[in-house]
Order: structure tokens, then C-alpha cells, then sequence
């Protein structure tokens, strides 16, 4: 566990974030089983997503996110249970027109210019955005008349983006959206989606970038072989994967360490000792009071990378 | 985070869409992306010339009885340049934009599915216009053929009704074939059966037994329909060219359908 993760630091930062309030979910899947002949892709699923929230879906290669998305998009028809979207079936027309997506693309046609591709898919929708704005959005500017072949894997990407947002959707599903850029490109699209939250759109993304999921989204979605394992804000994560870890120098024993409430594990080592506790306040005051020569002392968080790993480990 | 940016955008949509413009559009761009795709507009367009400029303006005094040979394999070149167009345009086309993913993104759109399809079909006939049309100048300005505007305006007729017909054998083969081996497949196909079918070289000329293949092809049944126009056409009634056609077409697009219908179910 890495030792700059400070506590009440990742806990700030998370409880900054506008949570909204749950409301009638916009987007849903009830039970959703998806065979694949023999292989069970997803796992009676259920997932819901409420008008504003970002959320992001989280999981192993293979865990079934980009079935959970392609099914709420209609794409794929479940084995059992239903998807739907704004109270509709996702595959019929009207539902389509509020609904953008960013897929996991090899290539869209590569002889078309940025401007005609945004031209093509701005006519399927009843209400799209004026290119002007999808091109700052997307931060496309001063590339409009380049084809998709001359534009370099981050202008592919925001250009997928751009298609994705000029129909002007309330709800935007973005597989992978970040793959492949670099650090730069990808916090320019970190914004992008800040921006498409503050305007009061709803966002369900994968990624397999643990700090993207933790700095974007409002809830986070654990998934794994297909099912859910884990549900919450990315705090409420950790603290689900097993806890704080308290470091610190004391004369305390093993043994009064493990009968304090909410501890999970000591461990005695040459730099002192390191305590896993689900309630760390409590036991930091129990230890406090009864060593007054404990020094050292660090409480730190798990960053979501430990405790995604906990929990997809098993 | 204000109400009203969140309920704002859930209210119905206000504005429409409109149909005309997004199949207007979606053809435009479909015509535009095949003719800026040098290896496809190069070699549908050239081959067909280039054939024709070898062996059909070398005919240009030769006859056989009352049938002038350069202009009788004006009509084969025709039948030729736009099946090559319709196969390649479709059945290369939609495989790679299938396997690139990037139909499944425009299926995740609002896109009508009949707008998709109208535009590869009709970029098919337009491709088939335009080989035909340039054909048809070859062959009057350098093999001294003449033809009548009512048939050069036949001729068109039955380029757009060959490339519809063989643009539903190019949605079958797109369907069919895995997206790197659908260039190297529709040549197997499509150049032994216009072989077969007398698009090159003129069936009579060709061995006895090789001409008794030519009724079980489309392409044979496609040709002997655009011969007729010129009044070159082979002995069996046109109703049964016609039939063949119609039949062949529906099968592909029958087959196409199920296909299609099956993998929706399955995936």
C-alpha cells in the first residue's frame, strides 16, 4: 500500500464532488443474464443510473463491461431480464436520439473529413449541437478539415468523443474513453466529461485507469466474471475493500491491537507496526490514550487500485 | 448543481428529424468516402476501361454475322465494371466497417437502418453510371461503335438495376466473409464468373462445355439482358433472363436477412 496516500486527503477530495440526489433512474438493467453458448458474460446484473450522476463502471478485462453498455445501448439482446432506457426499450428511435456513445473502435471511415463526419451525425439527431460547439467542446478546432486517417490517436478519440455528444444527449456511455492517450489528452478529456456533468448530463463510463474513476464519477461500480461485487462513492470503496491503515512506533502488544473494534489485521515489522482498521478514528484514540510515547503515527487510505484489487481477487 | 440544468435537458425533444436529409446525407458521404478511396475508385473504374480499351477497341472492325463485336463487348465490359463496383463498394465495404466496429457505433445512433443501406446501394449504381457512361464514350469515340439514345438510356436502366441486384449479393458476401479476406474473395468469385458468364470474351467464342456453365450465373442472365438491348442476346426468351435475375436478387437479400436476423438473436 503506498504510503502518500494520506486519509482525510483522498476523503476531501471525493466528499467535494456534488453528489445528486437519487432520483427515478434514467438508465437500468434488471437481472440481466448474458450466454454466450457456454460462457456467462453477465451474470443476473443489475445496475442502475440516476439523471446527473457520473458513474463508472470498473473491472478486470473481461468482467463484462463493455456487455453492460452494449446492452443498455440495444446493441445485444439479453438472455433474461430487461434494459431500458428512459422507460423505453433502448433500441427504439426516440430513445436513441437522447442517448450518445463512445465505443471501442478499430476505425470509422478514414477518407471523410472531421467536419463531414460531425455533418453525418449531427442529422440523426432532432436537436444536435451547433458544430461550433461540439468542435470546442471535443477541442477539435483548427483540425475540422482533416480526414480520420490524418488525425493522431488522441484527435480518433476526441473525435469519437465529438460524436457521442453532438446529438446533444442526456446520457452518454463512454467504453474505454481515455485508452491509449496520454496523461495530457486524457485529463483534457477528463474535463470534457466534467463539463458534459456540469451541464447536467448523465455519464456511465468503463476504464480500466483506476485514478480516472476515482477523480470523475460520483459512484462507482465494481464488476467482476459479470457481476457486481461492489457499489458505492469511490471513499465508501475503499472502506469496503477492509479498511485504513494506521503506521505508527508503540509499545502496545499484538494481542490488545487485535481486540480493538474495527481491526482487522497487525503486522510487527523493523519500522514499527501497521494496523488495519475499518474504523481507524476509534482506534487511533484508544492507542493514543493508553501510549503516550506513540510517534510516527500515519493513517493512510488504500488508494482504489488496492482495494479494486481486493476485491477482484478471489 | 442547478435544477434546471439537470430537468432542462430530460424534457422531450422538441425539434425533428429529417428523413430525406439524413439519406440524402448518409449517400452523399458514402459516394464521397468511395471515390476518395484511391484503391477502390482507381481499380473499379480502371479495370473495366482498361480491358476495354484492350480487347474491345481491338475488335473494332471485326463482326460475327451481323453482330459488331466491339459493340457487343461494350455491353459484357458494362455488366463487367458496375458488378465490380456493386461487389467491392458493398461487400468490402460493409465487412471492414463491420469488423472495424463502426457499424455497431452507427447502429447505436438514432441512424435508420434503410438510410445506411440506401446509400451503399445507391453509391453502387452511381459508381455503376459512371463506369458505364465512360465506357460507352470509349467505345463511340475510339471502337466505332454507335448506339441510339434509346439505347444508351436502356443501358443506364440496366446498369442501376444490375447494381441493385448485385449490391444484394455484396450485403450477403459483407455478412458472410471476415473483413481481411473479403477483397481477396469477391476476386474469386467475381472474376471467374464473368469469365464464365462471357463478360470478356464473348461466350460464342468460347469452348463448348465452358458455355453450357454460363445459364447457372447471374452474371450470365445480367449480360444477356443489357445484349438484348443491342439485340445480341442468345436464344432463351428474355423472361427467363429476367427471372433468373429477380430470383437471384431476392435469394441474396433473403439470406441476407436471416443472417442477419440470426446474428441479432446471437449476439
Amino acid at each position: 500500500m503506498p504510503l502518500n496516500a494520506i486519509a482525510y486527503e483522498t476523503e476531501l477530495v471525493a466528499a467535494e464532488l456534488p453528489v445528486p440526489v437519487p432520483r427515478q433512474p434514467i438508465a437500468a438493467l434488471t437481472n440481466i443474464t448474458k450466454r454466450y453458448g457456454n460462457t456467462l458474460a453477465v451474470d443476473n446484473l443489475s445496475l442502475a443510473l440516476h439523471p446527473g450522476e457520473v458513474v463508472a463502471l470498473l473491472g478486470p478485462n473481461g468482467a463484462g463491461k463493455s456487455t453492460a453498455i452494449k446492452l443498455l445501448l440495444g446493441l445485444i439482446a439479453p438472455t433474461s431480464g430487461t434494459s431500458r432506457v428512459f422507460g423505453s426499450d433502448p433500441r427504439e428511435a426516440t430513445t436513441r436520439t437522447r442517448v450518445g456513445a463512445m465505443l471501442q473502435v478499430a476505425r470509422i471511415t478514414e477518407t471523410l473529413r472531421v467536419r463531414e463526419h460531425l455533418d453525418l451525425f449531427r442529422s440523426y439527431y432532432p436537436n444536435p449541437l451547433p458544430v461550433v460547439d461540439i468542435l470546442r467542446i471535443a477541442q477539435l478546432q483548427g483540425i475540422e478539415d482533416r480526414t480520420f486517417s490524418q488525425l493522431s490517436g488522441g484527435q480518433k478519440q476526441r473525435l469519437l468523443f465529438a460524436l457521442a455528444i453532438c446529438g446533444n444527449p442526456d446520457l452518454i456511455f463512454l467504453d474505454e474513453p481515455t485508452v491509449g492517450l496520454d496523461i495530457e489528452s486524457r485529463r483534457a478529456l477528463w474535463g470534457q466529461i466534467r463539463f458534459l456533468s456540469a451541464r447536467g448530463k448523465t455519464v456511465l463510463l468503463t476504464t480500466h485507469y483506476l485514478e480516472e474513476a476515482d477523480t470523475l464519477a460520483h459512484r462507482v461500480i465494481v464488476i467482476n466474471k459479470g457481476r457486481v461485487i461492489s457499489e458505492g462513492t469511490p471513499s465508501e470503496i475503499k472502506r469496503n475493500a477492509g479498511g485504513r491503515t494506521i503506521r505508527c512506533h508503540t509499545r502496545l502488544s499484538q494481542e490488545f491491537l487485535e481486540t480493538l473494534p474495527g481491526v482487522t489485521s497487525v503486522a510487527f515489522n523493523e519500522r514499527g507496526v501497521v494496523v488495519t482498521a475499518s474504523d481507524a478514528e476509534t482506534v487511533v484514540r484508544e492507542m493514543l490514550m493508553r501510549d503516550e510515547t506513540l510517534s510516527g503515527l500515519e493513517i493512510a487510505s488504500p488508494a482504489l487500485e488496492d482495494a479494486f484489487l481486493a476485491l477482484t481477487k478471489n | 448543481m442547478a435544477t434546471s440544468a439537470i430537468t432542462q435537458p430530460l424534457s422531450a425533444p422538441t425539434g425533428s428529424v429529417n428523413t430525406l436529409r439524413v439519406f440524402r446525407k448518409e449517400t452523399r458521404y458514402e459516394f464521397l468516402k468511395l471515390l476518395r478511396a484511391k484503391s477502390f475508385s482507381l481499380s473499379t473504374i480502371g479495370f473495366p476501361v482498361m480491358f476495354y480499351v484492350l480487347f474491345g477497341i481491338a475488335n473494332r472492325n471485326a463482326f460475327s454475322g451481323n453482330i459488331h463485336i466491339a459493340k457487343y463487348m461494350l455491353g459484357g465490359y458494362a455488366c463487367f465494371g458496375l458488378i465490380g463496383a456493386a461487389l467491392f463498394g458493398i461487400g468490402v465495404g460493409v465487412a471492414s466497417e463491420l469488423a472495424a466496429g463502426w457499424l455497431e457505433l452507427k447502429r447505436a445512433s438514432p441512424m435508420p437502418v434503410s438510410a445506411y443501406l440506401f446509400a451503399k446501394c445507391a453509391s453502387a449504381c452511381a459508381f455503376g453510371l459512371i463506369i458505364v457512361s465512360i465506357l460507352t464514350a470509349v467505345a463511340t469515340a475510339f471502337g466505332g461503335v454507335s448506339l441510339t439514345a434509346t439505347e444508351l438510356i436502356k443501358m443506364l436502366g440496366m446498369t442501376v438495376v444490375g447494381s441493385i441486384s448485385f449490391a444484394s449479393m455484396g450485403l450477403l458476401l459483407a455478412l458472410l466473409v471476415p473483413a481481411n479476406a473479403a477483397p481477396a474473395i469477391v476476386n474469386l468469385i467475381y472474376l471467374p464468373m464473368s469469365f464464365l458468364s462471357g463478360l470478356w470474351v464473348p461466350l460464342r467464342f468460347m469452348p463448348h462445355w465452358l458455355q453450357g456453365i454460363a445459364p447457372a450465373l447471374p452474371t450470365y442472365h445480367l449480360s444477356q439482358l443489357m445484349l438484348s438491348i443491342f439485340g445480341y442476346q442468345d436464344s432463351m426468351s428474355l423472361a427467363t433472363h429476367w427471372n433468373a435475375l429477380i430470383g437471384f436478387t431476392l435469394l441474396m437479400l433473403g439470406l441476407s436477412w436471416l443472417i442477419f436476423h440470426r446474428r441479432e438473436q446471437n449476439s
